[in-house]
Parts: structure tokens; sequence; C-alpha cells
């Protein structure tokens, strides 16, 4: 599909050039006012994140993680909108959102126990206020729905001091029939979520054009609440557009559907093959709208950050990749009983019979040959 | 007052009533159960009580139902959903399977989703298709799922609140076809355990295991077989995940006989998984093979034929014949 860029709302051109404010196709104009901090502060976000995800797929090559869904590409949308959100805020992420969970803080090697399988992704959404990764393409869309509703019934929408919930999925979940649905039930109930749609162009190998007729922020109208479409290589712009959105929500006017416009440089994931599907044109063209380096461009004209601040991120990012490699190798894989913990949160006869027969069998063993 | 009268459906009004009243976190969802009350009435009048953010009338999607229960009861609320008929709960069973099975595993107990999920079942009415399937077998073979059924107004009352009351997420099996059966409900009776079988008939000569809408034909079949002389012993499973098979197996120790009897089709059904498990915990009590009396492996047939269908008094009978016929 053809980019259209007098509807791609862009805080910064792929040359670097800060553009004031921009209006967006649902009439908004979007603008930000950050400190020289703040952007050095999204730079650092952004080379960590694409730092942690390379050894990620490094790992996965060297046989350390089952599979891992890479993030390449995609680093703007997910640092822009993960840090538009404040601390209350409930986010709904599927399995590609690396970098969303590195702006709630949560600890990298979360879901990188998950792809290595020694777990399935349990970190505490009470506690991080994020969702677990959802694999089932859509679902979590009417989860965050669903969530969005209890901060209504809740009298948390309103205000300034209110809470939103936003929900991450890709261009090939808006086929599903749970986002067609969540938008249905966010609409009529004046729900305060955020749909973050990223658009990176392929689900797994099927091009948008296999999912749309129309671009996807259009879809919204439809529903009968706002679309926007921002460019999701653009840093600034996902953050003021997310940001508008999360307010709009939080202060009872219901939902947003975003679509951030970007590209997956990668594989779906390190099990599938892009040379297979993709144009090899295609990824050069989306090189040049690189969101590192053209707010790294940024950064240098105005004269924010000089070389020994590049450098001084590049080892940092390289320190904590280290670092989490180092972790990585080292978490223990679960007891083998543990697959009978948390089946129910009362338990089960059934599985208390199962897990006392699994013991001692597997004690028969011990001490013999096996 | 400690003591009504009251119908299977009443009862279950009355005690989604009293759980809204005591926890106001509870609310109920779904196509039609605000100003209508529910296409049976269940939900009659609660949203006139409590209001259309505990009784909430949604859109027209099962899979919106479920899908926005689990982001509620992520939020603190505990939804009660209700799927108008069993055949329509399909497009929610991914939601079902996929995501309210198994957030509480994938978190390490983190999670929790105390979710009730009623969906009227079985046949019995005279409906068109898609309004009389037994799914049970479906959501009783999802780890992570508990399902119960009730046979009778005065468990219908107390299941429905020891549910909704429940951390586990559970499908609340409702037999329409006893929606307007009356039974004695006593609000102030000491509760049943949720997840427990019952004796509904003490017997001495062959154990018929039922439940849901099947309890009252084993019930009437064993009036009958009373008449010519045999004792049945009729056991209410009521929870179909986890089985409580104890008073089944104990059952079965005494009359060497056991029958089951449900409504779905007998293929990879609960019955199946009755009989082997009664198998393997009384082979040398045993004097025949576990029988099953069951819907046949057809689609859910026109309502014209569908006593043809349904497991009646006589089939019961004929499987307690051929118990002796071994």
């Amino acid at each position: 599909m053809a980019r259209d860029d007098d509807t791609l709302v862009q805080l910064l051109t792929p040359d670097g050039e800060r553009v004031d404010r921009a209006v967006g196709p649902d009439g908004v104009e979007y603008s930000v006012d950050l400190t020289d901090d703040e952007y050095r502060g999204f730079y650092r976000d952004l080379v960590t994140v694409r730092r942690l995800d390379a050894e990620a797929t490094a790992l996965q090559r060297q046989g350390e993680l089952g599979i891992w869904a890479s993030l390449l590409g995609q680093e703007a949308a997910q640092v822009g909108s993960g840090r538009a959100l404040r601390p209350k805020d409930m986010v709904f992420p599927t399995y590609r959102e690396h970098g969303v969970l590195y702006c709630r803080g949560i600890d990298p090697i979360m879901p990188l126990s998950l792809f290595r399988g020694v777990d399935q992704g349990a970190w505490d959404p009470h506690e991080t206020r994020c969702g677990m990764y959802t694999i089932v393409i859509g679902a979590q869309t009417l989860h965050a729905t669903g969530y969005a509703m209890g901060i209504t019934m809740d009298g948390k929408v309103g205000g300034d001091d209110g809470e939103a919930a936003i929900a991450y999925f890709g261009d090939g979940a808006t086929s599903q029939g749970d986002v067609n649905e969540a938008f249905i039930w966010s609409a009529v109930y004046t729900a305060p979520v955020v749909f973050f749609c990223q658009n990176n162009q392929y689900a797994i190998s099927e091009p948008i054009e296999r999912q749309t007729r129309v671009p996807l922020y259009q879809r919204a109208a439809g529903f009968g609440f706002p679309g926007v479409r921002v460019d999701g290589n653009d840093v600034l712009a996902s953050y003021a557009v997310t940001r508008h959105a999360l307010d709009h929500a939080r202060s009872g006017q219901g939902p947003t559907l975003i679509e951030a416009f970007t590209y997956r440089m990668g594989a779906h994931t390190t099990s599938d093959d892009p040379s297979r599907y993709r144009p090899p044109a295609e990824a050069e063209a989306w090189r040049s709208r690189d969101p590192i380096a053209r707010l790294a461009a940024f950064l240098r004209k105005q004269q924010i950050a000089d070389d020994s601040f590049f450098a001084e991120v590049d080892e940092q990012a390289k320190a904590e990749a280290v670092h989490l490699r180092e972790r990585v190798l080292a978490i223990p894989d679960p007891a083998p009983d543990s697959i009978f913990e948390n089946v129910y949160p009362h338990g089960s006869p059934l599985l208390d019979g199962e897990r006392a027969r699994f013991n001692a069998y597997r004690q028969s063993f011990e001490g013999s040959a096996h | 007052m400690a003591t009504e009268v009251l119908t299977l459906g009443k009862a279950l009004n009355t005690g989604l009533r009293r759980a809204l009243d005591r926890d106001p976190k509870v609310v109920i969802m779904g196509e039609d159960v605000g100003k209508l009350g529910g296409v049976f009435r269940i939900t009659d009048g609660l949203q006139k009580d409590f209001g259309e953010n505990r009784v909430i009338d949604t859109p027209l999607a099962e899979s919106g139902i479920i899908g926005t229960a689990v982001g509620l009861a992520l939020r603190g609320y505990r939804p009660v959903c209700e799927i108008q008929f069993d055949g329509f709960v399909y497009p929610a069973y991914d939601q079902i399977v996929s995501q309210v099975a198994k957030m509480h595993y994938r978190s390490r107990g983190m999670v929790r989703l105390p979710i009730v999920i009623r969906i009227p079942f079985g046949g019995g009415i005279g409906a068109v298709e898609h309004h009389s399937e037994s799914p049970e077998a479906y959501f009783a073979h999802t780890p992570g799922l508990k399902v119960v059924t009730c046979s009778n107004p005065a468990d219908g009352h107390t299941m429905i609140q020891q549910a909704i009351a429940s951390d586990d997420p559970i499908v609340f099996l409702e037999p329409k076809r006893r929606y307007w059966e009356k039974g004695e409900v006593d609000a102030e009776a000491e509760a049943y355990p949720l997840h427990s079988a019952r004796v509904a008939r003490p017997g001495t000569d062959v154990t018929v295991v039922a439940y849901g809408p099947m309890v009252r034909t084993a019930l009437d079949a064993a009036t009958a077989a009373a008449e010519d002389g045999r004792e049945l012993e009729v056991i209410d499973l009521r929870s179909l995940s986890p089985l409580d098979l104890g008073p089944v197996h104990e059952s079965v120790r005494r009359t060497g006989r056991c029958v089951v009897v449900h409504e779905a089709p007998s293929n990879v059904g609960l019955g199946a998984e009755i009989a082997a498990r009664v198998t393997e915990e009384c082979f040398y009590s045993l004097e025949s093979p576990v029988l099953r009396v069951t819907g046949f492996n057809t689609p859910y047939p026109a309502a014209r034929v569908e006593e043809e269908y349904l497991p009646d008094l006589d089939r019961v009978l004929d499987a307690v014949d051929r118990t002796y016929g071994w």
C-alpha cells in the first residue's frame, strides 16, 4: 500500500528535520515540546531496545531461545507509545512489544524467559500494569476493552487523574473478529481504551493488501471513534499521538485507533524467511526511514548530543545486553512437577493425584540405571 | 421463610440476586439480560434493582462477552456471563479455552479470573437447531476450567452462589428443560460443597450416574424399577470437572453394576471417562461392564424427533436390564 504522506502524522522527517506541528486525519494538531534530556532519553531507549533485541536474536541463533519475535524497525512506535503511558495506565500487549515492556520497567529477561521456554511470560500484570504476552491474535483487545469498562465503572475516568488501557496488535489482527468486537464494545460503552496497531506491513508472509482494502486507521470511523495514522518510525510523533489518545480516553471521550505505519525489518519470528515473500528493495527503502538514524541526525543538528554521548549510549546498551545474555544462560529450568502448579486457584483432586503418581514414578528411577 | 418452593429458574434468579447483593464486584453480563431479564428470565428484575453497571446488556457477540469479562476480572470484578443458548457458545470458545482457562497457569498464579459462564444446555424444549446442545465435554476436557451443573432448584440456588464466590473460572450449565420444575429451596441450609457428587436416591442393585437434566430421568427410572423390585442408586454428579467419583466408586463396589446417563453423544463424552475410571477403581467388584445411555452421535435432531434422541426412562431401564445379562 502506498504511503499517503498527507495523512501521516510526522514530527521528525527521515532526514532528522523537526516538523513543528502536524495535523492528523482526526483534525487534531500534534506537537511535542521536550527538553534536551528527554530527547536524549528517547534516543537511549531506542538504542537499548534495539541492542537487547539483537542479543535475543543472537541467543536464538545459538540455540538458547526456542524462537524470537524481533522488534527490529518498530522501536520508535513502541518507545514513543510506551513513554506516553502513565504509571496507572494498563497495557495489553501481543508478543512483540519488548520495547513497550522496557518502558514499563519490566526486566528484559521476562520475554526471553517466555521464548526460552522456562515460563509462559509470567510477569505480574497487577504490579507492572502490563498484561502478559498474548499469542492468539487480537484476543487481548477485548481484555483491554473490558478492563477499560472497569475503569469507567470504578469512576476513574473523566478527568486528568483518569486511567486508560492500551491494546497493542498488528495489521494482521485487524482481520480478527475479536478486534472488531473490541472496536464495537469500546465505542458503545465509551471505554477509555487506545488501540495501538503497529502496521508493520506483514502478517507473517501475508502483506497488508491481504488484510484490508482501506487504510487501517480509516476503519475507526465506521465504529464511531477517531482513527489516526502516525509515522511509526518517528518516536516523537508516536509519543505525541499516543499521549493525546490516552488523554482523550482518560478524560471520558472514548477510544482511539492509532495506526503506527512502520516496517518489520526482520522476519516475523526467527522461524520464517522474509526473502521468500518480500522484495529486497522494499526493506532497503525502509532502511532510509530508520527510527534511530533520524533521531541521531536531529540530535546532532540541534547539538543536543555529541560523539561522546552516542558512544556512551552504545556502551551502556552493549553492557546491558551482555548482562542480559549472562542472566539468560543462568536461568534454571523449572522443577518437573511444577507443570502441575497453578492450574486452578483452588486446586483439583484430579491433578493432586496425577502429581503424586508422577513424582512416585520419577522417584522409582532414583539410584537405578536410569 | 427458610424454605420456599421455587422453580429452578426462580431459584437461580434468587441465587444471582443474593450474589449481587453480597459483593459489589459481581456483575452480570450478556445478551438481553437487562430489560428483558434474559430469554429464560433467569435475570428477571436484576437490572431494575442493581442498575446498568451491574447487569450489563451487551452487544451481540459471544467472544466479546467472554473477552471483556477477562478484562473486567483483571480489574477486580467478578463477571457472570450469560451465553444465551448452548449452541451459541462456540464463537466464545477461543476466549474460554485459550484465555479464561489458561491465564492463572501462565501467570504462575498471579492472575485470577473469577468468571462464571452460565449456559442453558440440553434439549427437550422443542427448540430449533443450535438451541439444544450438550457441549460439556469440550469444557470438561480443558484444564483450567471447572464445569458444574445443577439438577434441581435447591442446588441451582446454592451452586450459582458458590460458583460466583469461587476464584476458579467455572462453566455453569443449566438444564433448560428443568427451568420450570419446582422444588424446595432452603436459603439457610448448610451449603453442600460445590465440587461434590451426591446420592440423589439410595439403592442396592445398580448404580445410575447422571447429571443435569438426566437426574430427573434417572430418578423416574428408579421409581419404575422399584415397582419391579430393583433398587437403583442414583448419583447426581453435580461437578463434571473435576469429577467427584468417590461416591460412584463406593456405590459400584456395593452394587457391582453401573449405568451412566447423559444427553450428549457417547463418543469421547463424559460417560467414557466415567466408565474408564469406574473400571480402574472397581474392576473386581463389577458384575458387568459399565454401560452408557446417551444421545446419539448425530447433530442434535429436529424438535419433532428429539424424544427419539434423548435418553428416557425406558432406555435407562433397558440398560439396567442389560447389566444383568453378563
